[in-house]
């Protein structure tokens, strides 16, 4: 049981998929400059890796190993069309603010990694647990980073003004503070992700590698 | 022992299953729900055109159609005409508004004639011509409805897109950004067709200057505004012709 647990929590923090094991960096920078587009994200990829892995986990023994990463895609590929297709029918609203992100999932490596690294090796339910727990994992830098470049780039948490009106310059920026667009940009994503693996590594030393 | 698995004739007859599997699994789910997804865009449509002539539920910044449930009948209610331009003969169509802008656009490449679809609304004693414009952004297609005056002075915009980048070109269907082509005109002043044009240097954020031809760009969005722009620029002027003929 204990076990059962540390593949959920790992993850989270010891093991995460961005900042240690440094899968899913192209997606955690192209669409956190929003809050919301974060969050969107995560849940889209809890959900295809939870069922994602189980699948894959389900016809581990009957894959023929020549051609599994082929599988592996469409595996994810059906996954993620059928999702868009059912919200496109009963959410469409929230379909059309997911619609950029739906080719990125099926690239997103964290996904494809999980499969390879685990799904492929283990039974449904901890493989089930496993893509939960890494999707989580990722999910926290992901909203971690959103936050900051929202807060920072925007002034806006969740698109709601948090430091006052820039145009009208109300609040913080009748001081004269203004908002930092290059916080927008793709290279301070990476900036940010630098940050929080430094944080990390500088308060558990263990995680950080021997040359 | 070789493994049952790894043989050549076991690896193409999982690959052909597979494939057999997964194509019709998304054949059925695609075609079963077809019906609902194509309901869903016509009634996308119809609250896009009605934000375009100002029909909506928003509140102070935010961007909220007419209920789905509702749609049907306000648009019945307040477009009161809808044509299609086709070259200089202008013919009415009650079904305009399904016209595929996407598809009308690709004729041309093939040396057709685009039909332009055009829509007369009726608000307040006030006449709205609304029309759908088609582009490229950064990543993929925007496009807009855009409602205007028989000055050809805009006076309701709805914005969208496929794939800007969220946070910078996204922005684009934003009310702060939307809201500032409002009373801009697309004609200057000796009448000539300009358009508006996305601007970093206008000097002008607030947008007070309507008879510039220019609105306030979004910080880190260039190409999305440029598209916008060649988007206004290229598909609006098509319609001239049938505004210089609404006036004589």
């Amino acid at each position: 049981m204990a076990k059962d647990s540390k593949l959920i929590l790992d993850p989270l923090a010891d093991n995460n998929p961005i900042t240690i094991q440094v899968l899913g960096i192209c997606s955690a920078l192209a669409i956190t400059a929003q809050l919301k587009a974060s969050i969107v994200m995560t849940i889209s990829v809890l959900f295809v890796m939870g069922i994602g892995n189980v699948v894959m986990s389900l016809i581990r023994n009957i894959i023929p190993s020549k051609i599994r990463i082929i599988v592996q895609l469409t595996v994810v590929a059906a996954l993620v069309i059928i999702v868009d297709q059912v919200l496109k029918a009963f959410s469409y609203q929230l379909s059309k603010e997911l619609g950029a992100f739906i080719g990125l999932i099926i690239t997103n490596c964290i996904i494809m990694g999980r499969f390879e690294a685990f799904a492929l090796g283990n039974g449904p339910w901890r493989s089930f647990l496993d893509g939960i727990g890494n999707a989580l994992g990722y999910g926290v830098i992901l909203i971690i980073v959103g936050f900051f470049r929202e807060l920072l780039g925007s002034g806006t948490l969740l698109g709601y003004q948090i430091l006052g009106d820039p145009i009208a310059k109300t609040g913080l920026y009748s001081l004269g503070y203004e908002n930092n667009g290059f916080m927008l940009l793709a290279p301070m994503a990476l900036i940010v992700v630098g940050i929080i693996i430094w944080v990390q590594r500088a308060n558990n030393p263990a995680l950080i590698e021997e040359n | 022992m070789e493994k049952r698995t790894d043989k050549n004739i076991y690896t193409i007859a999982f690959a052909i299953g597979m494939v057999v599997v997964v194509g019709s699994l998304l054949a059925f789910v695609a075609s079963s729900l077809k019906p609902k997804i194509t309901e869903n865009k016509r009634i996308e449509k119809q609250q896009n055109i009605l934000y375009a002539m100002g029909i909506h539920e928003n509140t102070e910044s935010s961007v909220a159609f007419v209920a789905d449930d509702k749609v049907g009948e306000e648009f019945s209610k307040y477009i009161t005409s809808q044509f299609v331009v086709n070259g200089s003969s202008v013919s009415e169509d009650t079904e305009a508004y399904l016209i595929d802008v996407k598809k009308e656009q690709a004729k041309i490449k093939n040396g057709g004639q685009r039909r332009l679809p055009l829509f007369v609304g009726e608000k307040d004693s006030e006449t709205f011509y609304i029309v759908p414009i088609r582009g490229k952004g950064l990543w993929d297609a925007v496009w807009a409805y855009i409602a205007m005056d028989q000055d050809m002075v805009i006076l309701g915009a709805y914005f969208d897109h496929k794939g800007e980048t969220a946070g910078l070109g996204a922005n684009i269907k934003e009310r702060f950004f939307m809201d500032d082509f409002i009373g801009e005109h697309l004609l200057d002043s000796s009448g000539n067709f300009v358009g508006v044009d996305i601007s970093k240097s206008n000097n002008d954020p607030l947008n007070s200057d309507k008879i510039d031809n220019q609105v306030d760009a979004i910080a880190g969005a260039t190409i999305t505004g440029d598209g916008v722009a060649a988007m206004i620029r290229n598909d609006l002027k098509l319609y001239v012709p049938y505004f210089k003929n609404l006036k004589n």
